[in-house]
């Protein structure tokens, strides 16, 4: 058969031409509607009608939103947002699709609590949450335990974090820790150890890659906060005993009030700054410390607390 | 025993959404073949013909009236045994090869497990397609499709064979060979009932033949007997291109072929005519009678009928 | 049983094989594989529930479309190709036709989910290396979509004996959707009124109760499947499946053929 080359070429050209086009108009589109990301696009007023329409494949689609929780989350903290208006009801059609993802909920809890650029800075949301995959989940200590660390965390509440701790202990397969924790509550006892079992806690129990490293940065920020404290005593002391302000922290070794200069848990010395105070290397690679901060010192937008900083 | 009787067999469907309107397919009809017999079903398409057989074969129900072939009632799970039937223009699994097409309907007509390789392949070989065993009837012709589904009516050794136009779309080979084979038939024993709307066919093969228009069965009976009463024609040729008036006026066809003319004319007017062509002194070439065949007869019973169906439209 | 039916339902399933219906495979098996892989990279600890999920659904799906492409056109075809004809000329009967079909419609879709089921197993000791005994589980939920499949393709079969492909496919594929919804559909009706209340519950008891036959969730999460939903699934989609296929023979039996 003879094909017609003025047809095949013509075609060709027109195919190609075309497709360019295509690719372009696309492009532009997708610039007209900026902020229209597939996120928005995925967010459907009624996660119970959703579950409706799901046809009993309900559990892939919690997975497939689940799937876009997280990538959502770690989207918009790349790009340094303070905004994570859509976490909330991502992860609420995520847990109405499957009530017993329980790793959705312990996201919630670890991500919607918190306040921006650290989280959502919902810690109600997260709340109605974790209560609501109690309601499904009944036997989880998890779910539990999310509770009081939520209302310990962000709301101070001791006696409702008290209260779901001990609830929680009672639970199969529960974390021995829960009782203590409870006890702690109840006791008002030193918000620093209280925060590191707390943390360990969440870092040994779970398996989401981004909760455990969100832990590990606060964890590492306790360790960094309780040095800076311990060395500034030491400081103080020099002071008192010299009358002048260590150069370093060689001088207080020199002195023989230490053995070395000690590091962070980054690895980085820790030093003395302008006005005398101990500060660490570089505070923007410790998120969550309190101490040991330079004066007008401002935390990044893009807080580095998940595995992909 | 009549190998089919048909008594008052009536099909009228109801058309339309609402069932309302009613198109009769077949009026009632009589009919009877006998065993060994070559039976020719003539009719223009739409006559009814394949309704016919369609009711025979129990695919449909009837309206009225019944049948029987080889004294049972055509419902009768015992009659679907010893019949065999090729439906019109087929297109069978397309794929499966030959050999499986074959092996399958065998197995459905309860041809013993063991019969059937032996079967099958002789079925092959008298069909011509031997060669063909192991091709997939998608890449069948249209010649190698109608042949093996005249293996597929009678591989299982039925008493009555049916087919539905049998020769449609062959080529003069495979008309020949089908003739043939039907033929064999009846030398078998078989009574074969087949519908065609090619007469010459059934000229030459029919014992009888039956003519069916718009559901009406029209005549019946054998070759002769029908064409017997057509009036016969004679032909003239003659030379030159001139055409008497008085030869047109006898209701004459004439066809001038460059420099002799042909002119048909009804056998009694023969006389008339041949005065008329000396009285011009033009040179008569040959006179020759023609045979009345089957077509001519099929055309007038076919005709008026047509006419009055036209005027009724 | 006749052996009629078995041939017919030998050779509806060599249709079926023929038509590269089981091509399918390598899609499935291209979606598990890229699944299995992709997945690590979502969350510890989830993938075998991910795979899981993915995995039936994509065998449900599958099959339910299969049931209907070829469940629609079992007779529909063989009016189209005359070879119906040349089959009830023979000493079958119109319900061993319609049986035959349907066995071998169901018996191609058993071979494909069992194909697929190795498939999801494979998937599942690739990501988590061994097995679990919960896995037992994922095999009650293939034969639940099994049990699916003989309803699905009854009423594909009910609806070719007497309509189109076409809507034969969309009274199937409706009937597939408002299943799933039958509990909802219960729901509905108990909490309705008047002449709705009787229309939704009538419609609720008529309509295949898909959403039991779906455990696919719970067998993500490892959970075990009660005797009992067993025995019971079972026994429906037996009946409904009877009741489909008896439909299908009345209205086939006295069907004009043109």
């Amino acid at each position: 058969m003879r094909y017609s080359h003025k047809v095949t070429l013509a075609a060709s050209g027109l195919l190609i031409v075309c497709m360019a086009a295509s690719m372009v108009c696309v492009h532009q589109v997708e610039r007209m509607r900026a902020g229209a990301t597939l996120e928005e696009v995925l967010y459907i007023s009624s996660p119970k009608m959703l579950k409706r329409m799901s046809l009993g494949y309900s559990g892939l689609l919690a997975d497939i939103y689940w799937t876009r929780a997280v990538q959502y989350f770690g989207d918009k903290h790349r790009r340094g947002g303070s905004n994570y208006k859509l976490l909330a009801p991502l992860l609420e059609i995520t847990t109405t699709l499957d009530p017993q993802l329980i790793v959705a909920y312990e996201f919630g809890a670890n991500f919607l609590a918190p306040r921006p650029p650290n989280g959502a800075g919902l810690p109600q949301k997260a709340i109605d949450l974790v209560q609501s995959g109690i309601r499904s989940n009944p036997q989880e200590w998890r779910l539990y335990y999310q509770l009081g660390f939520i209302r310990y965390m962000e709301e101070n509440d001791y006696a409702g974090a008290a209260d779901a701790f001990a609830r929680g202990s009672t639970l199969p397969d529960a974390h021995p820790w829960l009782k203590l924790l409870a006890a702690q509550m109840a006791q008002h006892a030193g918000a620093w150890d209280t925060a590191r079992m707390l943390w360990v806690t969440t870092f040994t129990t779970t398996k989401d890659a981004a909760i455990r490293a969100n832990a590990a940065a606060h964890l590492r920020a306790l360790q960094s906060d309780r040095d800076v404290m311990a060395l500034q005593v030491f400081v103080d002391q020099y002071q008192n005993d010299t009358g002048h302000l260590p150069r370093g922290l060689s001088d207080l070794v020199s002195a023989g009030m230490l053995r070395g200069v000690p590091v962070d848990p980054l690895g980085h010395p820790y030093k003395i700054g302008s006005t005398g105070q101990v500060e660490v290397q570089s505070p923007d690679d410790l998120p969550f410390i309190q101490k040991g901060t330079p004066p007008g010192y401002a935390p990044p937008q893009r807080p580095k607390i998940l595995p992909s900083d | 025993m009549a190998a089919i009787e048909i008594l008052d067999l009536e099909k009228t469907y109801s058309v339309g959404f609402w069932r309302k309107k009613h198109k009769c397919a077949l009026k009632p009809l009589h009919l009877r073949v006998d065993e060994g017999e070559i039976f020719g079903f003539l009719g223009p398409n739409g006559a009814g013909k394949t309704t016919t057989l369609k009711l025979l074969m129990g695919l449909a129900r009837p309206t009225g009236g019944s049948a029987r072939i080889l004294g049972m009632e055509v419902d009768d799970p015992r009659v679907k045994a010893q019949i065999g039937f090729l439906p019109e223009q087929p297109y069978f699994y397309d794929y499966l090869t030959a050999k499986e097409l074959l092996e399958y309907y065998a197995h459905l007509s309860g041809v013993p497990a063991g019969e059937i390789p032996g079967k099958v392949g002789r079925m092959l070989e008298r069909v011509g397609l031997r060669d063909a065993a192991g091709v997939q009837l998608r890449k069948f012709s249209k010649g190698m499709l109608q042949r093996a589904g005249i293996a597929q009516a009678i591989l299982h050794d039925p008493k009555v064979v049916f087919l539905d136009e049998p020769m449609s779309g062959l080529d003069p080979m495979g008309r020949r060979q089908v003739r043939d084979l039907i033929e064999e038939l009846r030398e078998e024993g078989k009574t074969v009932f087949f519908s065609t709307h090619i007469l010459s066919d059934a000229e030459t093969l029919c014992d009888r033949v039956g003519i069916l228009h718009l559901g009406e069965l029209r005549s019946v009976g054998t070759v002769s007997e029908l064409t017997s009463g057509v009036h016969e024609k004679v032909e003239l040729t003659w030379a030159g291109g001139a055409v008497p008036a008085s030869l047109k006026a006898l209701g004459a066809e004439v066809h001038v072929m460059g420099d002799t003319t042909r002119a048909i004319v009804p056998e009694d007017k023969q006389d008339a005519a041949i005065d008329a062509l000396r009285r011009e002194r033009l040179r008569l070439i040959s006179v020759t009678p023609l045979r009345a065949s089957l077509e001519d007869y099929f055309v007038e019973q076919v005709k008026p009928a047509q006419a009055t169906a036209g005027a009724r439209s | 049983m006749s052996p009629r039916i078995a041939y017919i339902a030998a050779n509806t399933f060599r249709e079926a094989v023929r038509d590269r219906v089981l091509y399918n495979l390598i899609a499935f098996a291209v979606l598990m594989s890229g699944a299995a892989i992709l997945v690590g990279q979502i969350s510890i600890d989830i993938e075998r529930l991910v795979v899981v999920n993915l995995g039936l659904t994509a065998v449900s799906l599958f099959g339910v479309v299969i049931a209907i492409f070829i469940g629609i056109g079992l007779v529909s075809k063989e009016i189209d190709k005359r070879t119906l004809y040349t089959v009830l000329s023979r000493p079958v009967r119109r319900w061993e036709f319609i049986v035959g079909k349907f066995l071998g419609l169901a018996g191609t879709l058993a071979v494909n989910t069992v194909c697929m089921a190795i498939g999801v197993f494979a998937a599942l000791l690739y990501v988590s290396n061994r097995f679990q005994r919960s896995d037992g589980w994922v095999l009650v939920a293939l034969y639940f979509i099994v049990l699916q499949f003989l309803i699905i393709t009854a009423l594909a079969l009910l609806f070719s004996s007497f309509s189109s492909p076409l809507l034969s496919a969309v009274f199937a594929f409706s009937l597939f959707i408002i299943g799933s919804f039958s509990e909802d559909l219960r729901g509905f009706a108990a909490i309705s009124h008047g002449v709705t209340r009787w229309v939704a519950t009538l419609a609720a008891y008529l309509v295949p109760n898909l959403s039991a036959l779906n455990v696919i969730a719970p067998v993500a999460h490892q959970q075990p499947v009660a005797g009992q939903l067993i025995a019971f699934n079972t026994a429906y989609a037996l009946v409904y499946t009877g009741m489909a296929l008896c439909g299908a023979v009345l209205i086939f039996e006295r069907r004009n053929l043109k």
